[in-house]
């Protein structure tokens, strides 16, 4: 039975030949993931079982990144509950303030994802380490808690659809562009219940960033997993971190796909989400003149390095628009500490920008940068529904780096071709 | 499991971060969630809604965040039962381990009106719109899904050695 890449991973990890889609499986899980949000539901449910210990104190990470450092007393009593229970579990790999970083930054980061692991987190931004070639999924804490407990969780095996990428990016596009463009093509549950599966010549060109951004999305598609085939930039990554030993799945070349859809790289424009639904994708031809109030670069989506870079190669040497609030997030320690090394910070602060430590705060209207009622961002994070990154009558429309930075230039939604062009 | 109450309308693609706004997940309590339950789509949920009542929803419910507060803020509130076109995956099988009870029902959503009294037996598999009279199949759930919902929850599942 011809599996694709997804089904394969799957079938190999519930102790299967071989696994259709509409199948329910328990699968053996190779890591499970919480924050100082969800992980507190989880540690509740976790006690209920009356268990001494949980199934691998080495397979288990919790990361406080949400509300952490600390927002207030409720979010200070949540990390504690994490902190302690990490403590009394001897858990392997828990990351507080000062080795944290946003989840989904920091553990292709840290080594703890490999090509071909089964992953689960009490987050939905999980997906993100398809980008290297893992089954990785969002779940809720119930799950966590479960996982903790029994190393194992119960999925449906998803149908996919394939997603051939072609040619490459032109200068300024990035992951961010393609994922939008994606989302706007196939809609927020266009993948519903399904496996984003990324193929295909193009696949060369784009950076593990580039991946980890378009895999982080997938959820907004209403993907179960996003996941790219591995090539030597997967290998080379997951080696320069530290990562276990990969082991590369790969589609049967006549693998069922529900939808085979082609993206051209070198067609792609700079894309921007508008209020209030990832789906609402236009580029620059569509768009007016929308002017902003603030604009965030970070989050799990796009707070990596090569972000970071792509946000100060616009900003370089100019400043920022008069009544434009700049935010920068650092997603990660190291992300903080090499673009101190490599003056990008400098950049930043020159602009006229505030650098942050990380923090998935802003993205999802914790704090470090709440939005007023009628007020407008740019921002290079994953969601933009109603009241998302603070008062329900603001709006986020989400973009780029290289957009994000421009638009903080001009202080209306801008193009990053027609601030470099000026 | 039978349910009776009134229905409460809403779209497609409503998310958990209207469901239960991330401004409040710095409480994991019950009680407190479910006071903020629907804020920022609908400030009038939390005063009317009655024990028993029914979401009855569009496409894609609950797409969005993983938090759990979400299908935990419904149930504390009362409802007995979400009725939607689709639900999102993550929120699906939230609703599952926790035991709020979801059904996908795509005539039903599209035709049931705010207000409405339905009941729905999910045993049998059949909603029944009581101010309309009209009645909606319902498929069952997998085999496997039912069993963690006769535990009552994945929990309690993993208690009874089902998992």
């Amino acid at each position: 039975m011809a599996m694709t890449m997804t089904q394969k991973i799957l079938a190999a990890h519930s102790g299967r030949e071989s696994v259709s889609a509409g199948e329910l499986i328990l699968a053996d899980l190779d890591l499970v993931l919480g924050n100082d949000i969800t992980s507190p539901v989880a540690i509740k449910e976790f006690a209920k079982l009356g268990r001494d210990s949980v199934f691998d104190r080495d397979k288990i990470t919790m990361v406080m990144d949400h509300f952490a450092p600390n927002k207030d007393i409720k979010a200070a009593e949540q990390c504690r509950l994490c902190r302690s229970f990490c403590a009394e579990n001897d858990i392997s790999h828990f990351y507080d303030v000062g080795e944290m970083g946003i989840e989904h930054a920091l553990l292709p980061e840290k080594g703890l994802v490999t090509a071909g692991n089964v992953v689960i987190g009490a987050d939905s931004h999980t997906c993100t380490y398809g980008a290297l070639g893992a089954f990785s999924t969002g779940v809720g804490s119930t799950d966590m808690a479960c996982g903790m407990a029994t190393g194992k969780a119960w999925f449906k095996v998803p149908s996919a659809i394939k997603i051939v990428l072609t040619g490459s990016l032109r200068r300024y596009v990035s992951g961010k562009d393609v994922i939008l463009r994606i989302i706007g093509e196939i809609g927020v549950d266009g993948a519903l219940y399904r496996s984003m599966e990324f193929t295909g010549p193009g696949l060369a060109s784009l950076t593990m960033a580039d991946r980890l951004c378009i895999a982080n999305m997938a959820i907004e598609a209403g993907a179960k997993n996003g996941i790219f085939e591995v090539d030597g930039t997967t290998l080379d990554y997951i080696r320069t971190h530290g990562g276990a030993e990969p082991v590369i799945y790969k589609a049967d070349e006549d693998a069922d796909y529900d939808e085979v859809l082609t993206v051209d790289l070198s067609e792609t424009e700079p894309t921007v989400a508008f209020p209030h639904l990832p789906e609402n994708a236009r580029i620059f031809a569509e768009i007016g003149d929308v002017k902003i109030d603030q604009v965030v670069i970070g989050s799990c989506t796009n707070g990596r390095l090569e972000d970071l870079i792509a946000a100060a190669e616009i900003m370089k040497g100019r400043k920022a628009a008069k009544n434009v609030r700049v935010i920068v997030i650092p997603a990660t320690q190291r992300v903080y500490l090499e673009a101190m090394e490599m003056g990008l910070l400098k950049t930043f602060i020159e602009f006229g920008a505030v650098v942050s430590t990380p923090t998935c705060g802003p993205c999802l209207g914790g704090y470090m940068g709440i939005l007023a009622a009628g007020e407008r961002a740019v921002a290079t994070t994953n969601r933009n529904f109603v009241g998302r990154m603070g008062h329900p009558e603001s709006e986020v429309y989400l973009a780029s780096p290289a957009t994000a930075a421009a638009s903080a230039v001009t202080g209306r939604i801008t193009s990053p071709w027609e601030v470099a062009e000026l | 499991m039978k349910y009776n109450g009134n229905a409460i309308k809403y779209g497609d693609n409503v998310d958990t971060d209207v469901i239960i706004p991330a401004r409040y997940l710095n409480t994991s309590d019950h009680k407190e969630l479910a006071g903020h339950c629907m804020e920022d789509l609908d400030k009038t949920f939390v005063s009317r809604v009655k024990q028993g009542d029914m979401i009855v929803a569009g496409l894609n419910f609950g797409c969005g965040s993983s938090r759990e507060h979400a299908p935990i803020a419904i149930k504390a509130s009362g409802v007995s039962l979400v009725i939607a076109k689709s639900f999102a995956r993550i929120f699906y099988r939230n609703a599952i381990n926790i035991g709020l009870a979801i059904v996908e029902c795509p005539a039903a959503a599209e035709d049931i009106s705010e207000g409405d009294t339905v009941e729905a037996d999910l045993d049998n598999g059949i909603i029944r719109d009581i101010t309309t009279g009209k009645e909606y199949k319902t498929a069952p759930f997998p085999e496997f899904v039912q069993k963690i919902i006769e535990n009552g929850g994945l929990m309690q599942s993993v208690t009874n050695g089902v998992i």
